[in-house]
């Protein structure tokens, strides 16, 4: 379980970072924090041509909270995220997604951009990204820096809007409006591992919406509004388990999958619900 | 091939190393520090775990050459300058926390590290921190247990 | 005198281990060539061509071998290990495939390069054309008969065995469970898992072109009968052969079979090449090319009274043997007999059929066939219970063997080829404290104040009969050297369970030595070529005992010696702290140290202890030769254990577990061990091999299988998706000792290396069973797959 060979390149500014990716095209693959990466490439099940390490690329290595949201630059580890008390402060999701994703030592190394990138359907930053219509902002040489909003990101199981040479350079997640609530709920066989199925649930004073994880090729995100405004939460829940697509695999059946995704919205929702509404009090005092 | 410097231990070491080199071999076949060591080569079991500039992280999920010029802790470097072994190795013995030992120096850095940020953990701080690490022999209850006995002797010796 | 034996010493291996400093097997031969293996990817497949063109050219390439390429004694196919008359059609692979492949991970190419990068490039760069043929997967497949695993063996049934033990009055089990007042059939499973060792397999060889002698170093249970198998294999003198396993990071069974091709195939090419060669395994190569184990079908029909004591018992065992059975059919043995527990039963019929899969081979894993024929048996317990509206362990105590009844001759042959005695236990008392220990009669009250919270609670129990120590034989060796050092040596291996601190406290309580002036080696043929290797939970039994006869050799010479040097008697003297004395007189002594000088007469003097024993010194006695007739140089002895038969260890176990109503979570809240492996050595190290077992159990029960699909392609050979649990998913683990000890050796020691395993599925299974009311038939259970079960009608 060695990694094929592959050309090295270790640009040292984003212009070269973008130069190199440029030149490689679709032979070329970015390397971030390469805990999703690496492994794929130890089981020789990727073989790029060229690896383009960004881990020296000055700038990329950011992070700021502002009243609108929170942006994590392309070397943002999760670990730092995760730990940010302004981050938190802003968008309380954040740090309650991070804390399931895989174990603390892979957050070390872990970035959020990569995650997205990745877009591992059963991953826990996408539905954050999707739930909560955040956005990333992709470089290519020559061209001028494009946002794309995580309802066209995700794509595809593993696939994003990321064309050859561009580079994900941040992600945008808005930040929690006054009056709301998040959640973050999953079902995990082990603690750390990718969830047989998960939610993520934003409750605001206007509206109600649930991101599933694991149950579809990519986020799948419910508007419950409706069914939270009239306080029923087995109506959420329905609703949910008719939106997913689960698919059967070696951990777990499709049925088995809906019939989470269900009981994790409603218990998700409940929490948010209950969370809007102590913030609510608190903003009004 | 690159040529790169690694801190190691608190010592300067030097090696030439192609693009793929995994820092874990780089270690253990470069440099000859056979005690990281390598379970899986996917990330999940923990056993080539060693502190990067200080902070835990997969040894064979990282390549050489990205972490040229910083500095690395390997179990080899855990122990005293004199070789008195650290509270967390000598809470491991103590404990029996270890039974074949492969899997042991990733614990013991997982642990070092996480003793280091939070010097009173929790049951559930110990286990989550613990969580990335995979033992085969001991199911683990002595590994927690000598956790939480290093924290009481780092304690005890800052007194 | 302190008494080491009993006591929970730290262990003398952990220093290196905590620092860096142990060496495994890939942290030998840095300078290395390294070897790689172009695998099947076909579960089953004829092999067209092998096209090496587009390889040969890598830089760093040295050697490239197929099976053709290998001379014949090379090439031959892989000994059957353990040939059983039973083992009709025992079938075993060419250490590189020949003609055809049988699993995916099958060995078709080697490759030795200048590093593992290289040897991988070059691996992936050979192109192997294969005609796909049918796979057989899974038992029903293998049962069916339609398509063949290997094409001379019909029904792919490789063994079939018969064991019976009639009732008391002559009937058969089958007329014994006809005519109970009770009966019930049922259909039991239990899917396949392996051993998964941290450190996979490894092998390092070093040919000696200028004195023609060969060292090999292999991640191996069993060194010796290594070194036996490469000499016979290659010619070679069997004193030209040593065999060493370093540092073993785990081993759990897997590593008990040899030679693995790949310890055949390294050595060879290191001699071929005269250079030094290496193959580490990594861990997909583990995943498809080591052995798993446990999967099997059972069906069940038991007879009982009222009282739900057990009439008659005939089971039906389908057992998966993966592709070969190099290991012979010693698991299903196992199953069939160690099934029996801790019961006398009427009468007991056992069938087994060992079917061929294309799978991987399946020899033992720690538990080796007892995990499920203790579910088998269990379950049955559990079904009688419910059956009759009897408590679980009320059942279990009316089947009870008693305290009086030993020698109990169960009427079945084990896996040693002798006669199924369990030499002594104590079963009442073990359930009694074990429910003292999870307060078994207080739980149906915690079972209703969890109810009226909307929690679900169940509690389950198992009991286990482990047959350890299993013959021929070990031996050990100890030497005091003029230092006063005392260096002892065994030929089993080590892979974690402390032996080098265990074997020293034997030897320093037996010879009256600090503990640590003992060193202790294992699975070295340089120091101990006689042994048979490290499975069954015999170490401690095995080379424990011979060590103590051993150092009982070496004290009886040393007061012979000290004796003539005090003139004293040797009834009067005592052996403590290194220094032998004569009892109540404390002027009188003499040093272990200087009995070794005095042991070894010289001519030479190399410093001025020894010259105490050169022939010019004073005390010599001139009517005696300087060694005595009957006596040898030298302070040391050697001497072998080998039992007439194994002896029997027991223990029970209990959980209470919870299912989570609506997501079908299933977390184990308390687990608690009673354990009896007769005397304990060191109680820390006994209740470390439990919390390993226990959670190995867990992961059996809750989390590990090996998914293959149709095409016999593993799904899950990896860590992330073979589920071995971490700290998070063990629960703590109670324990409770009994020690009864074994009237079968001089130590009273009984095995415990497996025990925590062996019902932890049977326990979990009864648990989840008393929390939802739904029955719980094949282990492992998922979340998922208790949903399935509680939208499943009711049977019936």
């Amino acid at each position: 379980m060695k990694p094929p060979p592959f050309d090295y390149h270790a640009p040292r500014d984003l212009g070269e970072a973008l130069a190199a990716l440029a030149e490689a095209g679709p032979d070329g693959k970015v390397l971030a924090g390469g805990q999703s990466l690496i492994p794929l490439l130890n089981m020789r099940l990727a073989a790029p041509a060229r690896l383009i390490d960004i881990n020296r690329v000055a700038g990329l290595d950011t992070l700021s909270a502002g009243p609108e949201g929170v942006r994590a630059g392309a070397l943002a580890r999760h670990a730092r995220v995760e730990r940010s008390a302004e981050a938190a402060a802003v968008q309380p999701l954040l740090r309650r997604a991070l804390r399931l994703v895989a174990h603390p030592v892979i957050r070390n190394r872990g970035t959020v951009v990569g995650s997205l990138v990745h877009a591992d359907p059963a991953a826990e930053l996408p539905a954050v990204l999707a739930l909560l219509g955040g956005s990333v902002r992709l470089a290519a040489a020559g061209g001028a820096e494009r946002d794309v909003p995580a309802a066209e990101f995700f794509t595809g199981p593993m696939e994003s809007a990321v064309r050859p040479g561009e580079l994900a350079v941040s992600a945008f997640f808005p930040a929690l409006p006054p009056g709301s609530g998040v959640s973050f709920r999953e079902l995990a066989r082990r603690h750390g591992d990718y969830a047989l199925a998960g939610v993520a649930v934003l409750v605001t004073p206007a509206a109600a919406r649930v991101a599933c994880i694991g149950v579809g090729p990519v986020p799948i995100v419910v508007d419950v509004t409706e069914q939270a405004a009239a306080g029923d939460w087995a109506a959420a829940a329905q609703a949910v388990r008719e939106r997913v697509e689960p698919e059967e695999d070696i951990h777990a059946s499709a049925d088995y999958r809906r019939h989470l995704a269900g009981v994790l919205a409603g218990q998700a929702l409940r929490d948010a619900a209950r969370e809007a509404e102590t913030t609510g009090v608190r903003h009004h005092a | 091939m690159f040529d790169i410097t690694l801190r190691v231990n608190g010592v300067l070491r030097q090696a030439s190393v192609p693009g793929r080199r995994l820092l874990s071999d780089c270690l253990r076949h470069d440099l000859g520090l056979t005690g990281t060591h390598v379970g899986c080569e996917h990330g999940v079991c923990g056993c080539c775990t060693v502190l990067l500039d200080g902070e835990p992280v997969r040894s064979c999920l990282t390549f050489a050459v990205t972490v040229d010029g910083r500095e690395i802790t390997t179990v080899e470097g855990l122990a005293g300058p004199g070789g008195e072994l650290s509270p967390v190795q000598r809470a491991f013995a103590e404990c029996h926390g270890l039974q074949c030992g492969f899997c042991t120096p990733g614990f013991l850095c997982t642990a070092t590290a996480l003793l280091r940020d939070n010097p009173s953990p929790s049951e559930e701080d110990v286990l989550e921190g613990l969580s990335g690490n995979l033992c085969r022999c001991t199911g683990y209850q002595n590994i927690v247990k000598a956790v939480h006995r290093a924290a009481e002797l780092i304690a005890e010796e800052s007194r | 005198m302190t008494r080491l034996f009993g006591e929970p010493v730290p262990r003398r291996e952990d220093p290196r281990l905590l620092t860096g400093q142990g060496r495994y097997l890939d942290d030998l031969g840095q300078g290395a060539l390294a070897a790689a293996f172009v695998r099947s990817p076909h579960a089953h497949a004829g092999i067209v061509d092998i096209d090496l063109s587009a390889a040969i050219d890598v830089e760093g390439l040295v050697a490239v071998y197929t099976w053709e390429d290998l001379p014949e004694r090379v090439g031959a196919p892989l000994p059957l290990l353990i040939p059983h008359p039973a083992l009709t059609h025992g079938r075993t692979a060419y250490p590189l495939a020949r003609d055809v492949v049988r699993h995916v991970g099958e060995p078709v190419v080697m490759v030795v390069a200048r590093d593992r990068y290289v040897a991988e490039d070059v691996c992936s760069l050979i192109r192997v054309d294969y005609e796909v043929r049918k796979p057989v997967v899974g038992v029903p497949e293998a049962a069916a008969g339609a398509h063949l695993v290997h094409e001379d063996v019909p029904g792919n049934v490789g063994a079939h065995l018969v064991q019976e033990v009639p009732a008391a009055d002559g009937r058969s089990a089958a007329q014994a469970v006809e005519d109970a007042p009770h009966r019930l059939t049922f259909r039991l499973g239990i899917e396949r898992s392996a051993s998964m060792p941290l450190e996979g397999r490894g092998v390092y060889a070093r040919w000696d072109a200028d004195d023609r002698s060969l060292r090999v170093y292999s991640s191996t249970q069993t060194s010796t009968s290594v070194r036996m198998a490469l000499a016979a294999r290659f010619g070679l003198p069997l004193p030209s052969v040593e065999v060493i396993a370093p540092d073993v990071g785990g081993g759990f069974g897997v590593k008990i079979v040899h030679p693995w091709p790949e310890e055949v195939l390294v050595p060879w090419a290191a001699m071929l090449l005269g250079r030094e060669v290496k193959w580490a395994e990594d861990r997909r190569e583990h995943f498809v090319s080591s052995a798993h184990e446990r999967a099997q079908e059972q069906t069940v029909r038991v007879g009982f009274d009222d009282e739900g004591r057990v009439l008659g018992l005939d089971v039906t065992i389908l057992h998966d043997h993966g592709a070969y059975t190099p290991y012979g059919i010693i698991v299903p043995i196992i199953t069939s007999t160690q099934l029996l527990g801790p019961y006398r039963i009427g009468a007991y019929r056992v069938e087994f059929s060992s079917l061929y899969t294309n799978t991987v081979q399946v020899t033992p894993y720690r538990g080796a066939g007892r995990p499920q024929g203790v579910f088998c048996m269990e379950r049955t317990m559990d079904r009688i219970a419910a059956h009759l509206g009897l408590d679980r362990t009320t059942v279990r105590a009316a089947n009870f063997i008693q305290p009086g009844e030993f020698p109990y001759d169960q009427g079945l042959i084990f896996q040693d080829g002798r006669p199924l005695i369990y030499d002594s236990g104590n079963y009442p008392e073990s359930l009694r404290l074990l429910k003292e220990l999870i307060g078994w009669d207080d739980f149906p009250a915690r079972r209703a104040e969890a109810a009226r919270e909307g929690r679900r609670l169940g509690i389950g129990i198992g009991c286990y009969v482990e047959g350890t120590g299993v013959g021929p034989y070990e031996g050990g060796h100890v030497q005091v050297t003029s230092d006063g050092r005392v260096h002892v040596s065994t030929g089993l291996t080590s892979q974690g369970q402390g032996h080098e601190t265990v074997f020293a406290q034997i030897a320093a309580t037996e010879l009256g030595v600090p503990l640590e002036r003992v060193s202790v080696v294992t699975g070295d043929t340089r120091r101990f070529g006689y042994a048979v290797g490290t499975f069954a939970s015999r170490a401690a039994v095995m080379s424990g005992n011979a060590i103590a006869l051993a150092c009982r050799k070496v004290r009886e010479k040393a007061l012979r010696i000290a004796a003539d040097a005090l003139e004293a008697d040797p009834g009067d003297l005592e052996v403590a702290d290194g220094v032998v004395r004569v009892a109540g007189s404390p002027g009188a002594s003499i040093p272990l140290a200087t009995v070794a000088v005095l042991a070894n007469p010289l001519r030479y003097a190399f410093d001025e202890e020894t010259g105490r024993a050169t022939q010019f010194a004073a005390g010599a006695g001139m009517d005696r030769p300087p060694v005595d007739e009957g006596e040898e140089p030298g302070l040391e002895g050697r001497d072998y254990y080998s039992p007439i038969r194994s002896t029997y260890a027991s223990g029970m176990h209990a959980a209470i577990v919870e299912t989570d109503p609506d997501t079908a979570e299933i977390r184990i809240l308390r687990y608690a061990v009673v354990h009896d492996c007769g005397k304990l050595i060191n109680p820390m190290i006994v209740e470390g091999q439990i919390h390993g077992g226990v959670a190995q159990g867990v992961g059996g029960a809750l989390y590990e299988r090996m998914v293959y699909d149709g095409h016999g392609q593993l799904l899950n050979a990896s860590f992330m998706d073979f589920l071995m649990p971490y700290a998070t998913e063990i629960p703590l683990i109670e324990t409770a000792h009994l020690e009864t000890p074994s009237p079968l050796n001089p130590l009273g020691i009984k095995g415990a290396g497996e025990a925590g395993v062996i019902p932890v599925s049977a326990v979990i299974a009864s648990a989840i069973e008393d929390a939802e009311g739904i029955v719980i038939d094949r282990m492992p259970i998922s979340p998922s797959e208790l949903f399935d079960l509680r939208r499943a009608p009711a049977p019936g």
